[in-house]
């Protein structure tokens, strides 16, 4: 089951994508969902398509990992394709029944929102297939850097968001060992109704919760234990570099951003 | 029941970049009844082993066969479960599956799974207590509010609820004191010896595959390197040492005691109880000990 969780994962390589630095990437993907509201129509789409194609032609990673994305989420976009499809109204109406309305306008709607769905869904995908979660974390920190101004905790945000990446694979490993002791007590996860599967998550999830805080815990102690005191005056491990091929995505993320206003209608 | 491997591979994440590859060509047979001791250092296979034992991981290549029951990777998840009653794995550090708010409770989780009663299987767990050498005051106290080693022996009764015939034990002595140690191990050596139960223990500890085990079986990079009893494998002292794996300290001793005196073990003496018979009859006979070849 968890080998299946491709979202959010990161696969090593060394292309152009993967040398970016991680400000640029999320900067670019934060950038890109908003602008992608801006398109309305077949042209529109079209280029935000292109741009996300040559993005992920670019990161060398293969497009099944892609489509392994949105798998998890299908349901929802189906969902909200068939409320647009059946609750727009339009001129050319093919078909309705009661509340129910099939209409032209409708169906290019839902393909529009389809696609929406699809594009954010590859290129945030495209983030984080792409950039180590430390990184990731990282850029976070600088981008949210103004805000320690107004007095936000910029630095511990940072922190809790690095320990939380950190242990997303130690707890997947500990959900594992934790899932084969119950299933060898005779649970099967996955089977049997609705009730059963939630019954049988309790053997899971208690023991899951009990580690974590025992973890949370050791890992309080062996931070204080090597005088862990906070951001201030914290020299950085990891140093983040801006380069040239930085501003030059930045600025495709802005030509993208015109051309869209120009084509939208 | 004798579980079989035959030319079993394993190979997680099939397909994906993530791709790893655990187990190869691995021929090995435990049979009813026996003390089968797996060994190998970390990143052996060891585990990945462990887990087709009772079908918790399908062979990607080969088949197991576990008692009547062939599995390969076509097998289907369906019917399975029945073979986890059959086989009961105590997994590492195993307190980290109890969840019940009572004792009692915990160790009747898994009988209750295959359809034992409640009330049956509490009584159950009130038997198994003494076993593990808790008494019956924990049945109804939280598995929380134990010690780490008190937690490990509820873990433990929990899978003995199961009534299995083969039990599976991976390292249930790490991180016990040695008084405890000694207990757990003398528990599951009496369950072999008199209730004919078949087990596999996975150990560094080659004290307890001296002590316990009939049969040994050595992990290396994913596949068995060797086989047999423990006697015989121990007698290759060096090639162990050079596994990272080391013989037990009553092998070494004797082996020191024969370069020095130029004696000969025979058979190689496996607790300090043989080594101590031994010696006291090479002394015994000729007080100028060095003489003798």
């Amino acid at each position: 089951m968890m080998d299946k969780l491709i979202f959010g994962r990161y696969i090593p390589g060394s292309s152009l994508i993967h040398r970016l630095d991680p400000r640029t990437k999320l900067m670019g993907a934060i950038f890109f969902i908003i602008i992608i509201f801006l398109a309305n129509n077949v042209w529109t789409y079209l280029t935000l398509a292109l741009f996300v194609a040559l993005a992920v032609g670019l990161s060398k990673i293969k497009v099944s990992f892609f489509i392994n994305g949105i798998k998890p989420l299908i349901w929802l976009i189906l969902f909200t394709v068939i409320l647009q499809i059946l609750f727009t109204s339009g001129q050319t109406i093919y078909f309705r029944f009661g509340p129910f309305i099939l209409s032209e306008e409708g169906l290019i709607n839902g393909a529009f929102i389809f696609m929406r769905f699809v594009l954010i869904i590859f290129m945030s995908t495209l983030l984080t297939l792409t950039t180590m979660p430390l990184s990731l974390s990282d850029a976070i920190e600088y981008l949210l850097r103004p805000l320690a101004v107004i007095k936000v905790p910029v630095h511990e945000i940072a922190l809790m968001l690095s320990i939380a990446l950190r242990f997303v694979p130690t707890l997947m490993d500990e959900t594992e060992k934790i899932m084969n002791a119950q299933r060898a007590r005779g649970i099967d996860f996955g089977e049997g109704n609705l009730y059963e599967q939630m019954k049988s998550i309790v053997p899971l999830l208690i023991p899951l919760f009990v580690s974590s805080f025992n973890r949370a815990e050791e890992l309080a102690t062996a931070m204080e234990a090597r005088g862990y005191k906070g951001g201030e005056g914290r020299s950085k491990y990891r140093q983040l570099s801006w380069e040239t091929k930085d501003t030059v995505t930045i600025i495709a993320f802005l030509g993208l951003a015109v051309l869209l206003l120009l084509l939208k209608t | 029941m004798d579980i079989r491997f035959e030319e079993v591979g394993f190979t997680y994440q099939k397909g994906t970049p993530f791709e790893s590859r655990a187990l190869y060509d691995i021929n090995l047979s435990i049979n009813d009844k026996s003390y089968t001791a797996l060994v190998g250092h970390t990143g052996s296979g060891k585990s990945t082993v462990l887990q087709h034992l009772n079908a918790l991981k399908k062979p990607t290549e080969g088949s197991v066969s576990i008692g009547e029951q062939v599995i390969t990777a076509a097998t289907n998840n369906k019917g399975l479960k029945k073979l986890r009653k059959k086989v009961g794995i105590v997994f590492q550090f195993p307190e980290a599956q109890l969840f019940e708010e009572t004792i009692g409770r915990d160790i009747a989780f898994g009988p209750k799974n295959f359809g034992v009663s409640e009330e049956e299987a509490i009584e159950k767990a009130k038997a198994l207590l003494p076993q593990v050498g808790l008494d019956e005051s924990f049945l109804d106290r939280s598995p929380f509010d134990l010690s780490g080693g008190q937690m490990r022996r509820v873990a433990i009764a929990g899978v003995l609820a199961l009534e299995p015939q083969v039990l599976v034990l991976d390292e249930p002595t790490a991180g016990l004191d040695p008084q405890g140690r000694k207990e757990i191990m003398d528990m599951f050596y009496d369950l072999y010896k008199n209730q004919g139960l078949t087990i596999v223990l996975v150990t560094h500890q080659m004290e307890d595959v001296a002590q316990y085990a009939d049969h040994m079986v050595i992990l290396e990079k994913g596949t068995v390197t060797k086989e047999g009893a423990p006697r015989d494998l121990f007698k290759e002292a060096d090639w162990l040492e050079s596994m990272q794996l080391g013989v037990p300290q009553t092998v070494r001793f004797a082996q020191q005691l024969e370069k020095r005196f130029n004696w000969t073990f025979d058979p190689l003496p496996l607790t300090t109880d043989e080594l101590a018979e031994q010696i006291k009859e090479k002394i015994g006979d000729g007080r100028e000990a060095g003489d003798r070849t």
